[in-house]
């Protein structure tokens, strides 16, 4: 067991802007709540895997819906407690331990709202390695572990208690009672033994994006290459080197989509990159050629600071570096890629792995 | 409208007072004058030098335009501020993180009169959060009132998108707390509660400050016999009346950088270019698209404090004319500067310090010192020194460019000496005169502009087409309102963001509408 203050927080938030891939929303606001959480109630004991219990129960919680509108109306702070402890409810039982369902963007950091909350301890690891937009793409459902019975709760006081036949009906339910919500809720669910977390989850996640928000920390005051230390904690590959020099944005299937062009500078001049995202990276494309595609992760960073940038963010002129990272290789399994490969996301080509994993 | 030409511009800075007389685009004359404590008899110095410099009378100056950094440094010093009086409202949603959270312990004593929380706020579709509590307002207008607090800020959840709460909120307690000096978030920022809310707590403290530096501006103008109307510019290029400015002092925040652009611009008759100002220790870059600086599109800190302004879009390198350079196989020049010490310290003054000015000199680019100082200096020395102050530069331009294609490139500032006559990838390099008061004349310029940025569910009820339209029209309309002549105002910017994981096609819609300023002849003028 560790013990997590505010300066970790802060490089935790950092890193986790990385492991988003460009989506996961700016943890800016979840860092906020976390750290006057610990401000309030002392520091978050951090525990590992192999600390939990076999059957004790673990409760990971999370935001869902908007992150735009997470910035405007900011929770109420009750919220992921009430969702919490409605699901402890539900099942009768408490739970030892909550987690992070999401160690890409905001989501890496609001569990420990919680856990500050509650002095409850927070387990070192994560339901996908990454950021992904909907609730069933999480490990465990590979492993037949279902989303619910999860808790959702809003800022008013309102929750419900959400039993789905399948993650992708859990998933729907959710996404209307968030909408009616208000577009931002906070979610517990995937409640899981402390046997079945350590065969379905991403261990020792919390650390990743700790490491990665002191390297790029580090690096800078010792004005070294940040993305050369981020390729290489990854285990990465630099796929691209230039400047943003069109964002389209557009609407399809109520999703916010872009494709984003880059112009080769350095070691690239005279060729382009192109991006599709949808809320993340999803696929790095130089002419016909696929470089790289979810589920691996595609990361942007600003090329002077090493500065993640998020899709929403990115604008012409941008200088940025392109990494490629591998993702955690049960994604890679034919039942991964068909939660959250390519053809998941409408593209017609099968995953082919970009990065030494 | 008419054609009344005449026009004054100033730019009060921290040190100096510029101002220009400007007849169209052709500067009559120019001053600079010490700024002075009371800020009225600087000015007034500068206005007596003007009309003695060019003969034309009080009568013929159609309108004076003023460029002023004092808000900012009030914030920057946290000086000179009120305490505020803080409403939001939104309960039970935001109770996490209250006002004034992530502040600088030393701004938020300044300011941080009294925090309330109230009962309020929207969802995105526009429905109320909860509804607006009458009776808890009046208890706070009591409360505020028996503190004798002086200025208000309100925000309100989404009051971007509908700001009916902040308003009524603000007239319950002003009921109850007459005379309260009120600032509504609506009216300073964009989305993002806690930025717009800490600008709206900024523009609050600023209230009396306010109210006074216009004071004095008008006071300056009236000992000077001038009774045209007084503009002052904002950070986005454009004016606004003085009567605005006291209300919303925050809008003049970073309008130095953004004048000193589009004076720039305006001397070398360049709309669409890059500008490089350099100064005695860094160099600043800016990119203007028809006229108008790009803007920043990052969270601004002012003085510690995140804000969500319209900024112009500025990348500062340490470069200037008293760089410290350190001799080598590559040299290396900057960050370290003497600053205004140079005329002690720099070696064509007689100094011990090899800056970027010296080398200047001795490729005789410059003269000033004595350039015997520098002959001896070695040829390739200076020669390896420049060109990489000029590749540093051209990097610079080439960063903040949105296109491969050249741009032109113009320099101003007395450290501009430092470059040759061409750089990398500018299509031409263009030095215009009087670039010592650039932000005075930029500030001249008489533009007003309208800005709308909401969120609108569009689908059955209400079309794509027909929400931008009504924004398009809403942004001309707060032209209108801020003094443009509604013939001239035009869309100048329409952007249309898809919000991720918002159902019922939301999107983000941002418009900004930019006229003429409508300047009436007055009688005087015409018949005189």
């Amino acid at each position: 067991m560790r013990q997590l203050g505010e300066a970790q927080l802060e490089d935790i938030a950092l890193g986790a802007g990385v492991l988003g891939a460009g989506g996961g929303g700016d943890p800016y606001i979840g860092k906020l709540l976390a750290r006057e959480a610990i401000r309030a109630n002392g520091s978050i004991s951090v525990v590992e895997l192999d600390e939990v219990d076999d059957d004790a129960l673990v409760i990971p919680t999370a935001m869902m819906g908007a992150p735009t509108v997470m910035v405007e109306k900011l929770p109420s702070g009750d919220e992921v407690v009430r969702a919490f402890e409605q699901l402890q409810y539900h099942l009768g039982r408490r739970a030892a331990c909550t987690m992070s369902i999401e160690i890409g963007g905001l989501n890496s950091v609001i569990p420990l709202c919680l856990a500050a909350r509650l002095s409850l301890p927070v387990v070192d690891a994560d339901l996908m390695g990454r950021a992904f937009p909907e609730l069933q793409m999480c490990i465990p459902g590979l492993y037949g572990i279902g989303t619910s019975p999860m808790a959702i709760a809003d800022d008013k006081g309102n929750s419900s208690i959400i039993d789905g036949v399948d993650n992708l009906w859990t998933e729907r339910l959710a996404r209307s009672h968030t909408i009616d919500m208000g577009c931002a809720a906070l979610v517990a669910l995937y409640p899981m033994t402390g046997a079945q977390l350590r065969d379905c989850t991403v261990p020792g996640s919390l650390q990743t994006a700790e490491r990665l928000g002191r390297l790029i920390r580090e690096t800078r005051v010792r004005h070294d290459d940040p993305i050369d230390a981020i390729e290489m904690a990854l285990g990465g590959r630099r796929l691209f080197a230039g400047k943003v020099l069109d964002v389209n944005r557009r609407t399809e299937r109520g999703f916010a989509r872009a494709e984003v062009v880059l112009d080769g500078l350095g070691d690239d001049v005279g060729a382009q990159l192109r991006l599709h995202t949808q809320n993340e990276h999803l696929v790095a494309q130089r002419g016909d050629e696929v470089l790289a595609s979810v589920p691996d992760l595609i990361i942007v960073l600003d090329s002077e600071s090493g500065q993640p940038i998020t899709t929403e963010e990115l604008r012409y002129g941008f200088r940025v570096t392109v990494l490629v990272a591998p993702c955690d290789p049960r994604w890679r399994t034919d039942a991964g890629l068909e939660l959250v490969g390519p053809r998941y996301f409408g593209y017609d080509f099968d995953y082919r792995a970009a990065a030494a994993g | 409208m008419i054609e009344a030409s005449i026009r004054i511009g100033i730019d009060v800075g921290g040190t100096n007072t510029d101002a220009v007389l400007m007849d169209g685009d052709t500067v009559l004359a120019e001053v600079k004058r010490p700024t002075t404590a009371d800020v009225t008899s600087g000015i007034v110095s500068g206005l007596g030098a003007l009309l003695e410099a060019t003969g034309v009378r009080p009568a013929e100056i159609a309108a004076v335009m003023i460029g002023t950094t004092h808000f900012t440094n009030a914030v920057v010093e946290a000086r000179r501020l009120l305490p505020v009086a803080i409403v939001r409202l939104g309960l039970p949603a935001t109770a996490a993180l209250p006002p004034l959270t992530d502040w600088p312990a030393r701004l938020r004593e300044a300011v941080g009169g009294q925090v309330f929380m109230c009962h309020g706020g929207h969802e995105f579709d526009g429905r109320p959060i909860s509804p607006l509590d009458r009776d808890e307002l009046r208890r706070v207008g009591a409360e505020i009132a028996a503190r004798g607090l002086r200025t208000l800020a309100v925000s309100s959840v989404f009051s971007p998108v509908n700001d009916e709460f902040e308003r009524e909120a603000a007239q319950i307690i002003c009921e109850e707390a007459p005379g309260l000096a009120v600032s509504l978030s609506a009216e300073v920022g964009r989305l993002g509660l806690l930025e717009r809310e800490n600008a709206t707590i900024i523009n609050a403290g600023l209230a009396e400050l306010a109210v006074q530096i216009t004071g004095a501006f008008r006071d300056a103008l009236a000992t000077s016999g001038i009774s045209s109307p007084v503009y002052l510019s904002q950070n986005d290029g454009t004016l606004m009346s003085a009567e605005y400015v006291e209300r919303y002092p925050v809008a003049t925040f970073a309008s130095g950088p953004t004048n000193s652009m589009r004076g720039a611009a305006m001397l070398s008759g360049e709309s669409d270019c890059a500008v490089v100002d350099i100064g005695g220790t860094t160099a600043d870059i800016g990119i203007l698209s028809q006229g108008f600086p790009r803007e920043a599109k990052t969270i601004i800190e002012i003085a510690g404090v995140r804000t969500n302004f319209r900024m112009p879009d500025v990348l500062a390198l340490g470069i200037g004319g008293g760089s410290h350079v350190t001799p080598g196989g590559d040299p290396l020049v900057g960050p370290e500067s003497v600053g205004y010490a140079l005329t002690e310290r720099g070696l064509v003054f007689g100094g011990d310090t090899l800056t970027a000015s010296d080398l200047a000199v001795a490729a005789g680019r410059a003269l000033i010192g004595d350039p015997a100082l520098v002959a001896g200096l070695s040829r390739e020395l200076v020669d390896a020194a420049l060109a990489s102050i000029e590749r540093r530069i051209a990097e610079a331009v080439d960063r903040m460019k949105v296109s491969a294609q050249p741009l032109p490139v113009v320099v101003v500032g007395g450290g501009s000496v430092l470059l040759g006559d061409s750089l990398t990838g500018a299509s031409r390099l263009v030095r215009p005169e009087h670039f010592a008061v650039a932000n005075a004349i930029g500030a001249s310029i008489a533009q007003v502009g309208g800005e709308v940025d909401h969120m609108v569910s569009v689908g059955p009820g209400l079309s794509r087409e027909h929400a931008l339209e009504r924004a398009r029209e809403q942004a001309c309309e707060r032209a209108v309102d801020a003094g443009a002549a509604r013939d001239s105002v035009r869309v100048v910017d329409v952007e249309e963001l898809a919000l991720a994981y918002v159902p019922g096609n939301a999107v983000r819609i941002k418009v900004k509408a930019i006229g003429e300023l409508a300047i009436r002849r007055r009688v005087g003028a015409a018949t005189g």
